[in-house]
């Protein structure tokens, strides 16, 4: 039986054909890709580079470019929005990439449970947004079911403050963090673990040199991820907070952009927003290589 | 399996704490779309949904929104994909940054970026031709064709790397040239041959872009319209257990979703 392979086939139709139909080829090959880069230039070059641009010009009826709009979108207010972003998504960050970690850990022997957890994670990480600040708010908001209950009222805890969001926060950076981790921690072989305590090390000794080695790409990149998640969080903050009383950067762009309030107003929030980009560019320049080493080490 | 007792307990508390956290707000948020203060029983929340006012409109045009842009998105990635793994492999890496950009562009700097491009256009010709097509054509009420371009966008990182993990398993040239050699036009191999074959690939890149688009707020809210989560939010300050209700419902849906996808495609490898 003659298996017929590729290269074979290949070599069998193009040699009858003259070599002027591989121009045509490659003409129609151009014809499937350019749609692609179109796209892409006029849906994401052009808003970018505009948002750019506006950055750098001074706004209102006789708009010059200039440096001052960036320097103002790093003062003040604006500054203080940008770095009320910072804590809260360091924070976050930090607790929910523990959180994170400790959830896979107690799920990661029972197949069904990390099923269940694993898919709930995937919604709550990535489409809970408004919903989840509606959860919230029913839970601990004024009239909140706990609130009401427990009687938190009574010692001054309010969901709509620094905790509050962050404990909203939490509730799908966790998730995040155990979507990235999982896979990692089911990347340590038993074998090694069996072979580190044949060896006669103890359990400090196996996490120090051989367990957190190997986790440590992946926990710093989610790490990294849920805070560029945190940073860039905008309905779960609009939908639960309404107007701001915890200044965020995603909230002053936002109440920037769809009011009037000054004649640069616009401007700023596209500063704002430059710097967004700035931040969130060190985010996946930090999170995407320590992901790749990661799948290296899973794929061995 | 001789535990030290200590890390029992502690592997106990653990459980009890994350549970409470993630279960509690759960199950407060359903006593709460189904009881009023003074603690009677009513299912309205649910129940009168589609009733609600807006509701119906607001839902549709996310699911019209989704749809559309599920067939965008493949429409223009897909040809480019299989083009560039069978013939333009040196195009392979610029393609694969240009799909992860959107990464770095946070939906609030993205929707700035497109007003700024909305108040440029407006700023030097309010009445031309390009004017009129960014901001008015392109954000009619009922179905923003501006909202859907963007999605494709946003979507494409997701997108492209789950179609990116199908074609990797596929013998792409082996499929092609025999169907070619067969006789077969370019569109029926891509259509009949290609797109059967990457049918989980494409259900994964469907699913998450449809999640995406039904679940987004950013954009929409700022550009000015009413899709689903819009909606959501604009009807809580007068009806709060309703949109509790169908904050629930739409969690619940999507992990549904998920969940079923799951299990059929863990039945597919093992079969």
């Amino acid at each position: 039986m003659a298996t017929v392979l590729p290269t074979g086939l290949d070599a069998g139709l193009t040699g009858v054909e003259a070599p002027a139909p591989s121009a045509r080829r490659r003409g129609f090959a151009w014809l499937a890709v350019a749609p692609f880069f179109l796209y892409m230039a006029v849906f994401f070059a052009v808003p970018v580079l505009m948002l750019v641009l506006g950055a750098f010009q001074s706004g209102g009826a006789h708009s010059s470019y200039t440096l001052d709009t960036l320097r103002q979108a790093n003062e003040g207010p604006s500054l203080n929005a940008l770095l009320g972003s910072v804590r809260l998504s360091a924070g976050t960050a930090v607790v929910g990439a523990l959180g994170g970690v400790g959830v896979a850990q107690l799920i990661i022997h029972t197949r069904a449970l990390k099923r269940i957890v694993l898919t709930a994670s995937g919604v709550l990480a990535n489409f809970g947004g408004v919903p989840l600040a509606f959860m919230f708010i029913a839970t601990l908001g004024n009239a909140g079911f706990v609130t009401v209950k427990l009687h938190l009222g009574d010692t001054g805890f309010t969901l709509y403050s620094f905790w509050g969001l962050a404990l909203i926060y939490l509730y799908f950076l966790i998730p995040l963090m155990v979507l990235v981790v999982l896979p990692a921690l089911e990347g340590l072989r038993v074998q090694w673990h069996e072979a580190a305590t044949n060896l006669g090390a103890s359990r400090w000794q196996y996490w120090r040199h051989i367990g957190g080695p190997v986790l440590l790409p992946s926990v710093l990149g989610g790490f990294v991820l849920l805070f560029g998640s945190a940073f860039s969080a905008f309905a779960t903050a609009r939908a639960a907070m309404g107007a701001s009383s915890v200044p965020l950067v995603t909230l002053y762009i936002a109440n920037n952009l769809s009011s009037n309030v000054s004649t640069n107003g616009q401007n700023i929030a596209f500063a704002l927003s430059v710097d967004m980009i700035v931040v969130a560019g060190l985010v996946m320049a930090v999170y995407l290589p320590l992901q790749r080493r990661t799948t290296r080490w899973l794929n061995q | 399996m001789a535990q030290p007792v200590t890390a029992r307990l502690g592997r106990g508390a653990a459980w009890a704490a994350f549970a409470a956290y993630f279960l509690v707000p759960m199950g407060a948020s359903i006593y709460f779309t189904l009881f009023d203060r003074d603690n009677h029983f009513s299912a309205t929340p649910y129940t009168g949904l589609f009733q609600a006012s807006g509701f119906v409109p607001a839902l549709q045009m996310s699911v019209e929104m989704g749809v559309l842009t599920v067939v965008v998105l493949l429409a223009l990635l897909l040809p480019a994909m299989v083009t560039i793994q069978l013939s333009m492999p040196r195009l392979r890496p610029i393609v694969e940054t240009l799909c992860t950009m959107p990464l770095v562009i946070p939906p609030i700097a993205f929707v700035a970026g497109i007003i700024a491009l909305q108040t440029r256009l407006s700023d030097a010709d309010p009445y031309g031709p390009l004017s009129q097509l960014v901001n008015n054509q392109l954000m009619q009420t009922g179905l923003p064709l501006l909202l859907v371009f963007s999605y494709v966008v946003l979507a494409l990182p997701f997108a492209y790397r789950a179609l990116d993990a199908g074609l990797r398993l596929l013998p792409l040239r082996t499929l092609v040239d025999a169907a070619r050699g067969l006789g077969a036009s370019w569109p029926t191999v891509l259509l009949r041959v290609i797109m059967p074959n990457l049918r989980t690939a494409i259900l994964n890149a469907a699913i998450l872009t449809l999640a995406l688009v039904l679940g987004e707020f950013t954009l929409a809210t700022l550009l000015g319209f009413t899709p689903f989560p819009v909606w959501i939010v604009t009807s809580g300050g007068d009806h709060a257990q309703q949109s509790t209700a169908a904050s629930i419902v739409s969690l619940l849906v999507t992990w549904g979703g998920l969940l079923i996808l799951s299990v059929f495609g863990d039945r597919r490898r093992t079969a």
